[in-house]
């Protein structure tokens, strides 16, 4: 248990002043909603400050995506060697696609398809239904590109509507087109945000993915799956390389840069290796409970954390896995701190506050406080208690911490805080930067990575030194 | 002056003759030389039948899915003329069980705005729409600025005045936020017992009259086998009498109101008191007949 952080200036008594100030604008229905949503770490409890995953307030601007966005933007999307349709009309898919900057490796069309299928409903598809179209694009998908491994299909809000049975028709074109079609119930109205997204694509992995495939090569007691990582910005490939570094072997990758063979074999492995909890966990226990498999959250954003994380891993083998951590801790800490040493000066002391999807807003607060910053502020978008039971003890002392924050909530803090950087999604990144407060784009590392692993966190320094410490800021003057 | 456009609306129970009534009525208002668009509002596309001697052929939803996009659609490719100078128009849609009835008939009524199928030589437009409002898209013919005047077709027999109770409760949603107005039973004979009082009574409840009784005769069958109206297979016969006398009270009807549903206990209370249910006895209430 680390040692509970304070910040000078920040109490438990000044931050529910700020809340208060800052509930003290709405309406007293809203007003009675968002209260309990908002509030000051308590690091001793180690338990979660405010209630979560709830409907958000009618009105109010919320940062949140749907069940369509968690389950096609961040499950189905990364796995690279299958179709993925967009079933329903043109808009979803479009504004899905490639946007989170999941990386893909393999040759487009030959053996990754990280291109943009839908179904483009119109009218007629609503009022007669979608299912003949969707059995002729299936065939069509699989005649243009044969060597897909699968197709996925996945549900916008009106299919659900008119009650399209994409089950039927995918379990019948499976059948004729002998390749797996998995048909995904995950329409945009279902939920409170696209955390629900996630959960029905576990379990759809669950219901026709899983077990349905086995590995060529021989089993190793090395084996393991890396869970919850989603390449953005190539962070498996730096995170993969690094635990195949201490002698593990990374049979399979949920999702980033994914093959669904590999992940239909994980069944087979020995450890899965979890980073995003919030939108993996569920098969995690699946896996748990039906094959034995255990499981291990850990933290690749920043040398501490890394270090701490590959120790962690290490215990779950032998001895000649842990010597190799330790071979591999000697290896980089000097590289990480030549980095330190370049960026800490600028760095330190400087303030952030995070607003991300159901992981980072905890896992990265550590690579901050590595480069002598301190976090004044999380929050998440679609986080459950449980997430925000594991923020308590990363955040400072009486920090506030805010659960699916509007954007008139997140101004008025960083109004009142004033921080140095702050790191959230496009939707705030141009609202602060106006504001005069340096941004960086927390959910698809804005152009930039990887940020995981030793090879992450050159490049995650480098970003938020440019961020904080560009000449730009020095030119911006209000005009009040 | 420019004649004032009456769009009217038929509802009902499934199955209660709402289509053969509506025919009937509108085929009585032509012989007094009113003009009148049909639009069926039913997948079934079984609206227009009888004026068209035909099954309508082209619907506005087939045409659609033929033709891609409604916007590649001509009013005169959907719009049939049928028995005196009747203009027909179906919605038409899927087969039960696929796709989304309701949306075609949102998107029916909205070419036939937009194409200027209302034009001013009309006097009547008529909505004859599927059994039972089951979703948003079947209360489309009563949205703002469309049907004003409402008539439930009934029986006297319970489920049906059940479903009539249900639908002025769907109006009395509407009324109050539009112009939508409840403008009588038309009871279509079971020859239930006390069926004329039975259905005047709930009419008077719901605050509304019973314009017409149509008794029953099997005339209709008959004309109706020939895909005709009565009043066309046979104008003299007295059925056909009974339907021009609905039509002329329909066009000198100016009774609109906003209607008072019924609770359930008061609906059943006055079914008990004709007869036509029995009193509840609480005590047998979820007992099996083997705990008797």
């Amino acid at each position: 248990m680390s040692e509970i952080k304070k910040i000078p200036g920040i109490s438990k008594e000044s931050t529910q002043a700020l809340i208060d100030e800052v509930l003290d604008a709405y309406p007293a229905k809203a007003r009675k909603k968002r209260a309990p949503h908002l509030g000051a770490n308590d690091p001793a409890t180690g338990k979660s400050c405010v209630q979560s995953n709830k409907k958000t307030v009618p009105g109010v601007m919320s940062a949140r995506g749907c069940a369509y966005a968690g389950a096609k933007g961040v499950v189905w999307g990364p796995i690279r060697d299958m179709v993925h349709v967009s079933h329903g009309p043109v808009g979803c898919g479009w504004y899905s696609w490639g946007t989170r900057r999941n990386l893909m490796s393999g040759i487009n069309g030959v053996t990754q398809f990280g291109m943009q299928f839908t179904s483009d409903f119109q009218e007629k598809d609503i009022v007669y239904g979608g299912d003949k179209k969707l059995k002729v694009l299936l065939q069509e998908a699989h005649e243009l590109f044969p060597l897909a491994k699968g197709i996925s299909v996945l549900s916008e809000c009106p299919v659900g509507l008119i009650g399209d049975d994409i089950n039927s028709v995918a379990k019948q074109s499976a059948k004729e087109l002998d390749i797996p079609i998995i048909p995904c119930n995950c329409e945009g109205f279902r939920g409170v945000s696209q955390s629900l997204g996630h959960h029905i694509s576990n379990d759809t992995i669950r219901d026709y993915i899983i077990e349905t495939r086995e590995f060529a090569e021989p089993q190793s007691p090395y084996d393991i799956a890396l869970i919850g990582d989603y390449n953005i910005g190539g962070d498996v490939w730096s995170a993969k390389a690094l635990l195949e570094e201490i002698g593990l072997n990374v049979k399979s990758v949920w999702t980033g840069d994914g093959e669904i063979e590999k992940i239909a074999a994980t069944h087979q492995v020995k450890l899965n290796l979890i980073h995003c909890y919030r939108s993996m966990n569920y098969m995690c226990k699946v896996m748990e409970e039906k094959y034995g498999i255990p499981w291990l959250e850990f933290n690749f954003f920043g040398p501490t954390k890394i270090r701490e994380s590959l120790r962690a891993i290490g215990q779950r083998f032998d001895a000649t896995i842990q010597e190799k951590v330790e071979q591999v801790i000697a290896k980089y800490e000097p590289v990480m701190q030549a980095i330190i040493d370049e960026y800490k000066p600028r760095l330190d002391g400087k303030k952030v506050m995070l607003l991300v999807g159901g992981l980072r807003p905890r896992h990265t607060i550590g690579a901050y406080e590595d480069l002598g910053m301190e976090c004044v502020g999380s929050g998440y978008e679609f986080a459950h208690s449980d997430d925000y039971d594991r923020t308590a003890p990363e955040m400072p002392e009486a920090t506030v911490v805010y659960d699916d924050p509007s954007e008139y909530e997140f101004e008025k803090f960083a109004h009142a805080l004033k921080p140095d950087l702050i790191g959230s999604g496009i939707k705030e990144k141009y609202v602060f930067q106006k504001m005069g407060i340096p941004f960086r784009q927390m959910h698809s590392w804005d152009y930039s990575g990887p940020y995981h692993g030793y090879q992450g966190f050159e490049v995650f320094a480098r970003d938020v030194d440019m961020a904080v410490n560009s000449p730009t800021w020095k030119l911006v003057k209000a005009p009040f | 002056m420019a004649k004032k456009l009456r769009q009217i609306a038929i509802y009902g129970k499934g199955g209660i003759g709402k289509s053969t009534t509506t025919q009937n009525t509108v085929a009585g208002l032509a012989s007094l030389g009113k003009k009148i668009l049909i639009v069926g509002c039913d997948p079934k596309a079984d609206s227009t039948r009888l004026i068209l001697h035909a099954k309508a052929q082209n619907t506005v939803m087939d045409l659609v899915r033929e033709r891609g996009t409604v916007e590649d659609l001509e009013l005169e490719d959907v719009m049939k003329i049928g028995y005196g100078d009747v203009k027909c128009v179906e919605s038409g849609g899927p087969e039960p069980g696929v796709g989304c009835a309701g949306r075609g008939v949102i998107t029916a009524i909205n070419f036939l705005e937009e194409e200027g199928a209302y034009t001013e030589d009309l006097d009547f437009v008529f909505y004859d729409v599927l059994g039972d409002v089951v979703c948003g898209g079947f209360a489309m013919p009563i949205r703002e600025g469309k049907a004003e005047e409402i008539y439930i077709v009934c029986s006297g027999e319970m489920m049906a005045m059940y479903a009539a109770n249900n639908i002025a409760k769907g109006i009395l949603k509407y009324a109050s936020s539009g112009k939508v107005r409840l403008a009588g039973l038309i009871c279509n004979a079971r020859k239930t017992d006390k069926e004329f009082e039975l259905v005047s009574a709930l009419a008077a409840k719901l605050g509304t009259q019973m314009i017409h009784f149509v008794p029953r005769d099997n005339q209709v069958q008959r004309a109706e086998m020939r895909r005709m109206t009565v009043i066309e297979y046979s104008p003299e016969h007295p059925q056909a009498q009974e339907y021009r006398t609905l039509a002329r009270k329909i066009a000198d009807n100016t009774m609109l109101v906003v209607p008072t549903p019924l609770e359930m206990e008061e609906l059943e209370d006055l079914l008990m008191e004709f007869g036509i249910m029995e009193p509840e006895d609480e005590s047998v209430v979820g007992k099996a007949e083997s705990a008797a």
